[in-house]
């Protein structure tokens, strides 16, 4: 079976007013169908930059990407992003509006189904109380979710998430990890997911694609993350390991 | 190697003490006083009773007339319909130039976001223009379009363009870099995503302009028709207040003025403020 994603020798370079940038080199990694894939590394390795390729919003200097076979050149519906900020809903929309807003926009369905389908993933969220609400009377952690509950009503071919719980406070943060494990358990839905956390990245990843920084290159790739558990002390010394990886150099180049 | 207890307090006793006073009703006295149209409402009554106090001491009322003798002259205008009938007709000036001036602004802003030239286009004309009073064109457009509507209306838009322009493509650059994404992703480009997501984004913006733009319009108009007025034969409230002062009926020069005024505020008071409430207040991008 084909992979769903493809990245493949790219390199991506950004302009700043002085220089150009390059924030990943050669970078490929496969995402099949399913997989909670998530990138992974310090500040600094593009790991951002290269969601934000797959994305559409950026053109790589070099290297292919393909979602299901075709090449990425735009943004598109078939990757819905979730956003690390809180701003990312549309104010001037209830959580409803913002939820039925990207299906309507890309004429996927009309707007009875599209309010339909948009309940039910608000319901998947837990967040019928608040469906008529304004963004604004709304927790980060709310918002978080209501932009989550958005993102999968559009069933897309993928999901990228760019630090979605990084602004959340530590035991909101654990809920939503948790709330988005299970929506995974019901709908198998594919996410990419950027982090900085080692450890959230194991909690949420079935692999793991560690990127070393300036300028971002795989450093590793981690499988069966999902085999690993918190309670034989496994996921711990995961964790510990993939610290030590990512690290190592960082003591020697100084 | 210890270990942590987790002490739990007794339900039982919590529910002994007496409950604290969690929420209290406000007293009608500071219902009333919250509400910020009745605050004003007694500013302006105390700026009345000042105004009657001074013209009874003045007591010169071609100097300056009382508030009740200014409100006895505006009563009686109104009632036999010169002074709607002349704010009626600076206002439908008042409309085709703001309107046109919106227009012009929103075709100005499109191309600004859409092309960098068109960025340094509005920026510099913007930074050329808004200084200049519209007052100041009036002379020109007199030449230009004669002792008419076209001439009001020409210094009109270019009272209400440029504010208009300047604060609605301002709003479109503070437009948070997240929401354009989110747009994009959703494939949103072009007038639709100007449309769907940038205005209602700038939203709070685009209203200060509008603002801006009526009251600079309204003071413009009134303005230039003290000027000149007389155009078809029907001046509208500027020259109702040259007119009356030509014939030294102050009451009714004041009763011009208060109506200009009035106006003003309705338009302010009412209309802005109903918008502001549905949209950016809702929203809670504006307080």
């Amino acid at each position: 079976m084909a992979a769903l994603l493809d990245v493949s020798d790219v390199t991506l370079r950004y302009k700043t007013s002085s220089a150009v940038v390059t924030a990943t080199e050669r970078v490929s990694f496969t995402v099949d169908r399913s997989d909670r894939f998530v990138l992974l590394g310090p500040s600094g390795c593009g790991k951002s930059t290269l969601l934000k390729a797959v994305g559409g919003y950026m053109t790589p200097s070099e290297g292919k990407m393909r979602i299901s076979g075709r090449e990425i050149s735009e943004p598109g519906a078939d990757r819905m992003m979730i956003f690390q900020e809180f701003d990312q809903l549309l104010p001037w929309k209830t959580v409803l509006e913002n939820v039925m807003f990207p299906l309507l926009m890309t004429r996927r369905l009309p707007r009875k189904e599209a309010e339909a389908r948009a309940r039910a993933y608000i319901e998947k969220v837990s967040l019928t109380r608040v469906v008529d609400a304004y963004p604004h009377t709304l927790s980060g952690g709310m918002k978080q979710r209501v932009a989550i509950a958005r993102g999968m009503a559009m069933e897309p071919d993928i999901l990228l998430m760019d630090e979605p719980f990084a602004a959340l406070d530590a035991l909101t943060r654990r809920t939503c990890q948790d709330e988005l494990l299970q929506l995974w358990a019901e709908t198998k839905f594919t996410v990419l997911f950027v982090t900085h956390s080692i450890a959230e990245a194991i909690k949420i990843g079935n692999r793991i694609l560690l990127l070393s920084p300036h300028p971002g290159r795989v450093k590793a790739e981690v499988i069966d993350v999902d085999q690993v558990s918190g309670e034989d002390g496994s996921a711990a010394r995961l964790e510990k390991q993939i610290h030590d990886l990512l690290f190592a150099d960082a003591v020697t180049a100084h | 190697m210890g270990e942590a207890r987790i002490l739990l307090r007794d339900a039982a006793d919590a529910s002994a003490i007496i409950p604290a006073e969690v929420e209290r009703k406000l007293t009608m006295l500071e219902l009333l006083w919250n509400d910020g149209f009745v605050r004003k409402s007694v500013i302006i009554i105390f700026l009345a009773a000042a105004w009657e106090i001074y013209g009874t001491i003045l007591n010169n009322p071609l100097l300056f007339p009382t508030f009740h003798d200014t409100i006895l002259t505006m009563f009686d205008k109104v009632r036999d319909g010169t002074i709607p009938l002349r704010a009626w007709a600076s206002l439908k000036v008042l409309f085709m130039g703001y309107a046109a001036g919106i227009i012009l602004a929103a075709i100005f802003t499109i191309l600004a976001i859409s092309t960098r030239i068109g960025t340094d286009f509005l920026e510099t004309i913007t930074a050329m223009f808004n200084p200049l009073p519209a007052i100041a064109l009036l002379p020109l457009a007199l030449i230009w379009f004669g002792l008419g509507n076209g001439s009001l209306v020409f210094v009109l838009i270019h009272s209400v363009l440029w504010p208009v322009a300047l604060n609605t493509h301002s709003g479109f650059k503070s437009v948070s870099n997240t929401l354009r994404m989110v747009g994009r992703n959703y494939g949103l480009r072009g007038l639709p995503y100007v449309a769907r997501i940038l205005i209602p984004a700038a939203f709070g913006s685009i209203l200060t302009g509008l603002k801006i733009g009526w009251a600079f319009a309204w003071r413009t108009l009134i303005a230039a028709e003290l000027v000149f007025g007389v155009s078809s034969g029907q001046g509208g409230l500027g020259w109702f207040i040259f007119e009356n002062r030509n014939l030294l009926d102050i009451p009714a020069v004041f009763a011009g003025l208060l109506t200009v005024i009035v106006i003003g505020l309705i338009v302010e008071n009412l209309i802005f403020r109903t918008i502001e409430r549905n949209t950016v207040q809702k929203w809670g991008t504006q307080s």
